[in-house]
């Protein structure tokens, strides 16, 4: 039992990151039409912006960290959306999704070329102690990473649907031709989604990259696990993509466990293709209306 | 001579040409730049296999690596056992194409983005279990020492007889695939690409051509894996994850997707450029991606895409001054520029 609420602890934990980068990955779907297939890279990256920033200002940890979170505003936010998404949207899904490829690679190669192709320790925000819960043991790492991400969770639903900006927001990924007559400014609505993947992106990797260490590589798993939380959970809901998240962190952990570690990574991708086949608007999305 | 340059004629030209060269190359290069050539050709078989799924019939799939892998393991692992090459060859196209049928039944349910996500979990299953399966793919150390056939007497053993092997069966799939994009089922899949409603209430059986897209363009695919397999002799699971498949969907959409030359235009930038870009060293990748993204940017059809506006651009430009010659001879009949501005 111990063990049990062990793996379900730090499977919630994953998740809770999983579920992270899916609310930020569908919200790019939902206000653009962008199935960002370097969503991974961009949790791998903020953890190097944070090491190039010690390493060559030679700053301490924390101005290190406020540097990358800007950093991940600037590049993975604004410079995405401008360079990459806007000139591309008028050609139509496809080409976007190739183009994000060839951005993982890019992000990939360049940190593998002038950074490190080795794992690079990552320090963790607060220091690891394991508190000990009903004989469990629970890493103090694992309540903090589903403090925090609670925390950008509830505050991120607060602005959705507690604020103006969040209705409008929401109006922009319904119908961008109505909240535009309504007198939305949809563009401005469009960037702030892209800020806030950036900002969601930078969370999850300041609190991934302590666990995993920080490597170049790391994007591959994260990218896959946050398109299957998003999918398993509903393509168009934030709660689908965190409920999504958490399933995923726990089913891997368990499975790793209980059924056989070699497979570990099968399992998610089994309940992704049953989840598609039989319920592909996803396990809390509403059905969308198919185009034609 | 711009009408000419997108002439059926100036195709056929092309591809005799092209063939002509690939056929004296081996007398001027080393083993190593056959091997890489050989490596183009596989490359692009299984890209010409993409392209029949993704360019013709629309539906995307990121899982042509693990038909490649598939084909390549039915393949080495026949061949190993001492099945006579022909019939593992054909085992594998037969495999990939049954496989290929099944992973065409989500695309019946479900479109676009996750279709794609379908073939992408599918493909890094078919590594899980290329990687864990000890038994039958030996795991991690993967196969080594496959042997190179020895088809009526004719030993392919050495480079450059099994390099003549890969340019023989490339043609042969080749004009296959061109075949089918010909026939009645390739307009079927450009109807289903187009407009699959219309087609379906034209009496084009959506449902089928759709399976059949995918078990047509996978078994290419397996085609391909049983030519990789002799060609490296050696590959592990590591050959085929998720990177070869997103590698051939990049070669077909920079090559251009849904034209026929696109798949070998698009291999020779993944396998090729970079060999003969040696000054970029380590660094090939990053430029690699920068302009894969520049050109969806400016020409999302691909390099033959931007092949054709730049010839319509010319013969707009050719049109545009012979109309202002011909305004400045008004008067003068000339039968010959009035055809050309005719066009």
């Amino acid at each position: 039992m111990a063990a049990f609420i062990q793996l379900f602890v730090s499977g919630l934990a994953t998740g809770a990151i999983y579920a992270l980068v899916a609310v930020g990955f569908m919200l790019l779907w939902q206000t653009s039409q962008t199935i960002n297939f370097a969503q991974g890279e961009f949790v791998m990256i903020p953890a190097f912006f944070v090491l190039w920033a010690i390493k060559i200002l030679g700053v301490g940890f924390w101005p290190a960290v406020g540097i990358a979170v800007v950093a991940s505003l600037l590049i993975l936010g604004l410079l995405f959306k401008r360079a990459i998404v806007d000139p591309m949207l008028r050609h139509g899904v496809l080409p976007l999704v190739i183009s994000t490829i060839a951005l993982s690679i890019f992000l990939k190669e360049a940190v593998k070329d002038f950074y490190s192709s080795q794992a690079q320790p990552f320090q963790a925000m607060i220091p690891s102690e394991d508190l000990n819960l009903f004989g469990a043991v629970i890493s103090s790492q694992s309540i903090f990473i589903l403090l925090i991400a609670s925390g950008a969770v509830l505050g991120l639903n607060k602005l959705l649907n507690g604020t103006r900006l969040g209705r409008a927001m929401q109006a922009t990924a319904q119908n961008p031709s109505v909240a535009r007559i309504l007198g939305i400014p949809v563009e401005r609505m469009i960037m702030y989604t892209f800020l806030i993947n950036a900002l969601l992106v930078a969370l999850a990797s300041l609190m991934i990259s302590p666990i995993y260490l920080a490597k170049f590589t790391n994007g591959d798993t994260l990218g896959l696990a946050a398109f299957i939380a998003a999918i398993v959970g509903g393509f168009n809901q934030v709660r689908g993509a965190i409920v999504g998240g958490l399933i995923l962190g726990v089913i891997e952990n368990m499975a790793a466990a209980y059924i056989s570690a070699q497979y570990r990574g099968a399992i998610p991708l089994i309940l992704l293709i049953a989840v598609i086949l039989w319920r592909p608007q996803g396990l809390m999305g509403r059905a969308e209306e198919r185009t034609v | 001579m711009m009408d000419f340059l997108t002439s059926r004629a100036f195709k056929g030209t092309v591809f005799v040409l092209l063939v002509a060269g690939l056929i004296i190359l081996p007398f001027f290069l080393r083993p190593f730049g056959l091997l890489l050539v050989a490596m183009w050709m596989v490359h692009a078989v299984a890209a010409l296999g993409l392209n029949l799924t993704l360019g013709y019939a629309g539906q995307i799939s990121m899982a042509q690596g693990a038909f490649v892998g598939i084909g390549a393991y039915c393949t080495g692992l026949m061949t190993l056992a001492g099945v006579p090459y022909p019939v593992a060859f054909l085992c594998s196209g037969a495999l990939c194409f049954a496989i290929g049928w099944i992973l065409g039944y989500p695309a019946l349910r479900v479109q676009h983005h996750y279709l794609a996500f379908v073939t992408l979990a599918f493909s890094t299953l078919v590594f899980l279990v290329m990687r864990n399966e000890e038994w039958l793919t030996n795991g991690i150390y993967g196969l080594t020492d496959i042997p190179r056939p020895i088809l009526f007497g004719w030993n392919t053993g050495k480079a450059k007889d099994f390099y003549f092997f890969t340019l023989l069966m490339t043609s042969i799939l080749a004009f296959c695939v061109w075949w089918i994009i010909r026939s009645p089922w390739g307009r079927a899949f450009v109807a289903l690409r187009e407009n699959p409603v219309r087609a379906l209430s034209l009496g084009v059986d959506t449902r089928r051509y759709t399976l059949m897209a995918f078990a047509m363009g996978s078994s290419i695919g397996g085609f391909a894996g049983a030519l990789y397999a002799p060609l490296v002799q050696f590959f592990e699971p590591n050959s085929f994850s998720l990177t070869l498949s997103l590698k051939l969907l990049l070669m077909v959409i920079v090559g251009g997707a849904g034209t026929f030359f696109g798949p070998f235009i698009g291999a020779a930038t993944e396998v090729l450029l970079p060999e003969w870009l040696r000054i970029a060293q380590g660094y090939y990748l990053i430029i690699y991606a920068m302009l894969v993204m520049v050109l969806m940017m400016f020409c999302p059809t691909g390099i033959i895409g931007l092949g054709e506006r730049l010839i319509s651009h010319l013969r707009q430009k050719k049109i545009s001054s012979e109309r202002s010659a011909q305004a400045q001879v008004m008067g003068a009949d000339k039968p010959g520029q009035k055809e050309g501005a005719g066009q």
